[in-house]
This record gives structure tokens, sequence and C-alpha cells, in this order.
């Protein structure tokens, strides 16, 4: 009587389910893995990652807005400062969009000029991502060899631009008239600095070193592959769903790039090819973007070697203004489709300026890629979307 | 001698050589790891390449605020890095720098190491689960199921070696490891463990060792990018730098280990015997510094793995190959 009873029970005992509730861990606004200042509330089980909630808006700067009480010439300013790390190609597609406004033509030069410097950007923001994806994986010593060919490019920005991350370089209707070999000396001058094609040149040979070097010793490495072969895979169809852009998409295996696509710059005189794979995970995002830098160093030289000659600016009147109307304008960004719409009433500044920006939209994916995840993995997928958190906010 | 005087000197010996050593080592990783970044590192602290810089550090982190959480329950917060500290001086005990030069040289020395060493874990869960912090109780989580994974690897590559030599004394193995081995030519030729079989062990151990350090490619106790800093996250101050100087301290004691283990300790090719115990404590600093080397070497090289791979290769093949190497050795032992 007493044993049934003893047995009754504890196969109720076995039966009741252990009580594990899931624990809120609050990744950020102060992470280390966070790229700023993204905060992340995430539901974990143990190691496993149930869910996920992005809060942004803790760097919103409000660009949109100050845009509207400034003129043309000084957007530039603020425009190079969304995406940072490769300031330059966010000037571009909004400047092309100005001078399609007011229908100015823009001398060949100029625009090769501005091809050079966006893939120099281009150049920079990926090895920036090659230097710090490692490092989110623990792996510290790529960073250190990354960035330190980064200096090269940034070099010869400012030589150019005379600044290293906000070049602030484009004018509607061409780029700014450049002080002569940077800093180097006091001489005004309406062209290039002197030598720096051949700089150009020699700064190629160190990015397609760099990239063997990060070869060997990051994308061949075991270990790397180990953590990231096979994670945070993200399909084809859930990357057109979500509307991701740039080397995200193309990792996908979409062959889509606004370099091929629009003609804001001279890209169809150049023989280049779109990187793309097809896994989709954490390893060919990484990897994509090795072969990017390939293809804009390809690219680089060729403009450097094509470059025609003339002026660098097309005369506009002082006072700029835009007739009415709007244009959307987009180019491709280091991470993607970078446009923007600009509104005009036919004022000196925009009636309306919508910045649609890469990294917002690249990160719209993350809850739906980082479900069931574990900890580990989610930095090394949050990283491989290669987000500014600049570009997120805006 | 007086026993408590004999004490003392002892005390004393292995206190300051822990200590320093552990200076030694942060600067070797300092500069080691900056020459392979393409850094300089360390440059100014001292007057000339940086010497003094792992002293500056610990001065500096003597003066900082020793925070504590106000949700730490304080007496196992507070006793937390004693413990850690604790176990790895214990192991200093029975390593031996010559036939003499030697703490205590217990019958059961690799086997009180052992033991010993495993107490780290205690220590390192206690400032886990004691934090109120949600980072430290995962990276203490993690640390003790890494620490429990390894620990046995560890153990059973250290049998081989028993196995092998037929005691547990450290001064035992290196002297199993002294004797002559065969004789060419009329030159007795004596091997270290490592070239007499041992080579799968050995590389088991310092795999086992490395994870048992929490250092990369196995830093996932305190993986700062996943993280932060995990169990260390809310430390600061003098209790830091105890867990910081534990970490470096204990990656002596498992080298001088391995030194002693696979090859030979403070025995050397052609040292006479009553030369053994001048001679022998810097054969030891040479081979401990040899595998030091190695570690840092794979910290400023490989990334991190993950936590699930890290337990499927501890169990799926660590455990097994050792298991299996036991056999080979054993049998070996018996045949030959």
């Amino acid at each position: 009587m007493t044993d049934l009873g003893m047995i009754h029970r504890s196969e109720s005992a076995v039966s009741i389910e252990l009580q594990t509730p899931d624990m809120t861990l609050n990744i950020g606004p102060q992470h280390p893995s966070t790229h700023g200042v993204l905060r992340l509330i995430a539901k974990v089980a143990g190691e496993r990652v149930t869910d996920v909630e992005p809060v942004i808006g803790y760097m919103h700067r409000g660009y949109e807005k100050l845009s509207e009480v400034r003129t043309y010439a000084q957007i530039t300013t603020l425009v190079n400062r969304i995406d940072w790390v490769a300031g330059f190609a966010s000037e571009v597609p909004f400047i092309a969009g100005v001078e399609k406004l007011m229908d100015v033509e823009v001398p060949p030069r100029a625009q090769y000029v501005r091809m050079i410097l966006t893939e120099l950007a281009r150049i920079a923001s990926h090895l920036v991502f090659m230097s710090s994806y490692p490092l989110e994986l623990g792996a510290t010593t790529p960073l250190m060899y990354a960035l330190r060919e980064r200096e090269y490019i940034l070099e010869l920005i400012e030589e150019v631009t005379g600044g290293r991350f906000h070049p602030n370089f484009n004018r509607v209707g061409g780029v700014k008239p450049v002080y002569g070999g940077g800093s180097m000396t006091k001489k005004w001058s309406l062209d290039l600095p002197e030598g720096f094609l051949q700089r150009a040149r020699d700064a190629m040979d160190r990015m397609e070193q760099i990239c063997d070097d990060i070869d060997t010793l990051v994308s061949d490495n075991e270990l790397i592959k180990m953590r990231t072969v096979g994670v945070g895979v993200i399909p084809r169809d859930k990357a057109l769903e979500y509307g991701l852009t740039g080397p995200n998409l193309r990792a996908s295996g979409v062959a889509y790039d606004l370099r091929k696509v629009e003609n804001l710059l001279p890209y169809d005189e150049i023989d280049f090819d779109i990187a793309v794979r097809t896994g989709g995970d954490c390893y060919d995002r990484y990897v994509i973007r090795i072969e990017e830098v390939r293809q804009s160093s390809r690219i680089v030289r060729q403009a450097v070697d094509q470059i025609p000659s003339g002026p660098l600016q097309t005369k506009v009147p002082r006072v700029l203004k835009a007739p009415r109307g709007q244009v959307y304008s987009r180019g491709e960004n280091p991470k993607g489709e970078f446009g923007y719409y600009i509104v005009s009433e036919g004022a000196r500044m925009p009636y309306r300026l919508k910045i649609r920006s890469t990294s917002f939209s690249n990160l719209s994916i993350l809850k739906w890629v980082l479900q069931d995840a574990l900890l580990p993995d989610l930095v090394a997928i949050m990283g491989s979307l290669d987000f500014v958190l600049g570009d997120v906010d805006r | 001698m007086n026993f408590w005087l004999e004490l003392i000197i002892k005390l004393v010996a292995i206190l300051g050589f822990v200590l320093t050593g552990a200076l030694v080592v942060i600067y070797a990783e300092l500069k080691a790891g900056s020459h392979m970044q393409g850094r300089i590192g360390p440059y100014y602290a001292g007057g000339r390449w940086g010497w003094a810089q792992p002293l500056a550090d610990g001065l500096k982190f003597l003066q900082k605020e020793d925070l504590s959480p106000i949700g730490a329950d304080r007496t196992v917060y507070g006793f937390a890095p004693y413990v850690v500290m604790m176990s790895t001086l214990a192991v200093f005990v029975v390593i031996p720098f010559g036939p003499d030069m030697v703490g205590r040289d217990l019958d059961l020395g690799i086997y009180f190491i052992l033991a010993i060493s495993s107490l780290s874990v205690l220590g390192i869960l206690m400032a886990g689960w004691s934090s109120a912090n949600k980072y430290s109780l995962m990276g203490g989580l993690r640390a003790a199921a890494q620490l429990i994974a390894y620990e046995l690897p560890l153990v059973l590559a250290a049998a081989a070696v028993v196995v092998q030599a037929g005691t547990m004394s450290m001064n035992g193995i290196v002297a199993a490891q002294s004797e002559t081995w065969f004789t060419v030519a009329g030159i007795d030729i004596a091997m270290p463990f490592l070239l007499k079989g041992q080579i799968i062990s050995f590389i088991i151990f310092m795999i086992a060792v490395v994870a048992e350090l929490s250092r990369i490619p196995f830093d996932m106790p305190i993986a700062e990018s996943e993280l932060t800093m995990g169990y260390l996250t809310e430390y600061s101050g003098i209790r830091f730098t105890m867990f910081f100087l534990g970490e470096y301290a204990s990656m002596i004691a498992f080298s001088a280990i391995a030194a002693t283990l696979f090859l030979g300790g403070y025995a050397a090719p052609g040292v006479p015997d009553n030369l053994a115990n001048l001679v022998g404590p810097g054969v030891m600093l040479l081979k401990i510094a040899l595998i030091v080397f190695v570690i840092i070497w794979i910290r400023w090289t490989w990334p991190r793995l993950r936590e699930d791979q890290l337990q499927r290769l501890a169990w799926f093949w660590l455990i097994p190959i050792a298991l299996a190497n036991i056999g080979v050795i054993a049998i070996f032992k018996v045949v030959f």
C-alpha cells in the first residue's frame, strides 16, 4: 500500500518539468563587441540565445533635420560623418544627386578622382572589417596588420583631400581644387598632388600583399573556419526579403552591385568583377570582402592609368540654388546601397533630405539571424554584418 | 637545520621566485606579443626596453579602488582570488629545480600537483557566482565546465609518463629521464620522455595545459568580445592583481610541470652529479621559458574556439587518444 503510494509519487515528481526561466542578458550599449552603442536585449537559455531585441538610436545626430538648414555645399560635411569608416563613399551619391537636380555636368577627370577616392575608401573600410572581425573571434594580431596597411590608404586620401576620415572634398560640379601635396607644401594647386598616381599604384601593391597575408593568417586558419563556416547562414531569399545590400547580399549568392547598375561614376569604363559567394555564412561574408579589396585595387590601378586630363571643376553659379524637384541618388558604399532622397523647393537648402543608410537596412535581419544562435556565435554573426553605428542611427 | 628556519627559507624562495617569475612572464608576453604584431611594446617604463612595465602596472592596480558590487556576496567575492593564488603557489612545493632544490619531494608528487591545481576552479567558480553579474556567472560556469573537461586529458597524459617512469615523485621522474637509455660508441645517452615515445602525451598535455590556463584558443571563460571579462568583470585593484598574477604564475607552474615530465626537468646532458644543484635551476628555467614562449606564441596567433567545440575536442578526441596512449605505453613498458 505504502509502496504503491511511493511509486506513484515518484512518477509524478519525474513528470514535473524543471522550471528554468530564460535569463535576460543586456548586451550593450557599452560592450566590447557592439562597435559603439548598439544595445541588444537577449534572452538566453544557457549559452543559447532564444530571442534578441536590438535597441538602436543611442547615436542619433539628426542629420536629416540638420540638412534642412544647410546649403548643399555645407551638407557634404555632414554626410561623410554618417559612415565614418568610408567617409568619401557616402559623399558621392549626395553630390551626384544634387548635380542631377541642378543639371550640372562634371568634368571626366573629377569623376575619375571621385572614383579613385571612393575605391580607396572602400579598401579602408574593408581593412577595418578584416582587422576587427578576427578580433571578435579572439585573434588580436590581424588587427595590427590590417590597420597598419590602412594607414597607407588614409595617407593617400589625406594627401588629396586634407582629411583622413572626413574628406569633405566634393563640390557641386567637381571636386575641391586641392591643396597641393597635402600638408607638405604651401602652394595652392588646381590638380592632384604631384606623384599621387604613382603612390596610389605602390599602395595597391601593398593592398594585394596584405590580402594574401590575411588569407594565410585568417581565411585558411582551421580555427577561424570552425567558428565561421555554416554559422549565421542567410539564405538568398531571406537576404532579399530583408533588403540586405552590398557584400552581405553578394555573400548570399546575389550578384548585385550598384557600381554596375548606376552611372554615378564611370565604372563602365573599368574592367572589374563582382565578387559573389553562395554560402551566405559568416565565413563567406568575411572572405568576400577580401576579394572586394582585390577588385578595388584593380579598379584603382586602371583608373590611375587611364585618368583623363582636364579641369577638376566646372563653372557653377556662386549662389547654388536647385530648381524645384526631387531626386533619388544612390551609390555602392563599402557596406551596400547608400541613397539620398533630395526634395528641393528651389532654395539654397534642400526642403527635405532622406538618407537611406546601409547599415540600418542591413541590421534589420539581426533579429532573424540571431534566432537560436549560441552566445559566441552572436558575436561572430553581428561582426560579420559589418555595420557602423553612426550609419545605423544617422 | 632547524625545521622552522628551513621552512621560512623555502617559503620566501618559492614566493620570490613565483612573483618575480610572473612579472617576467608578463613582460615577456607584452614584448613578444608586440613584436609579433609589428609593434614595439613597452618602451619607457624603467628607462630601457620598458623593463619596469609589469611593475608599474602592478603598482597602478594596487592604487585602484577595490570595488565590489552591491549585490555581491562580499566574503566569497573577496576570498576567491586568494583561493586561485593559493592553489597555484602550492604546486611549486614539489617542483624540483635540482636534486635537492625542491620544497618537498613527495612520493606522490605529480598526484599532489594535479589534485591541488584543480582547486583553482573552485576560486573561479566562487568569483563568477559571487560577483552578482550575469557575465561573471556565465564566465564562471564556462570555466568550471572547461577545467573539468580538461582535467581528464591532463591527468591521463601525466599518467602515461608515470607508467613509463614507474614513480610519481617529481625527482624520480627526472631521475628516470637522466638514466642511460642506450650506449653508442661508449657514450651513455639519456633521453627525456618527449623523445622516448611520449610525444602524443606531450601534445595532449600541452593542449590541456592551455585549456587549464584559459588562454587563447581556449579563453572562453574571459572571452572579452562575448563576456566582457567573464568572471573577472567586476574585479579591480588588488584582487584583480591577484587573479592576474595567479594566471601567469600558473603558466609558469604548468610549464615547469611539462618541463619536468617531458623535457627532463633540471637534468641536462653532460652535467656531473656534484654540479647538478648549481646548474639545475638554470636548465630548468630555460626549459620553462621555452614552453612559456610557445604558449605566448599560440595566444598571439590563433582565435578562440567555441564552448561546444572545446568540449567536443576534449571528450571525443583527447580523452580516447590519451587512454589509447596509456595502453600502448603500458604494453611497451611490460614487453621491453
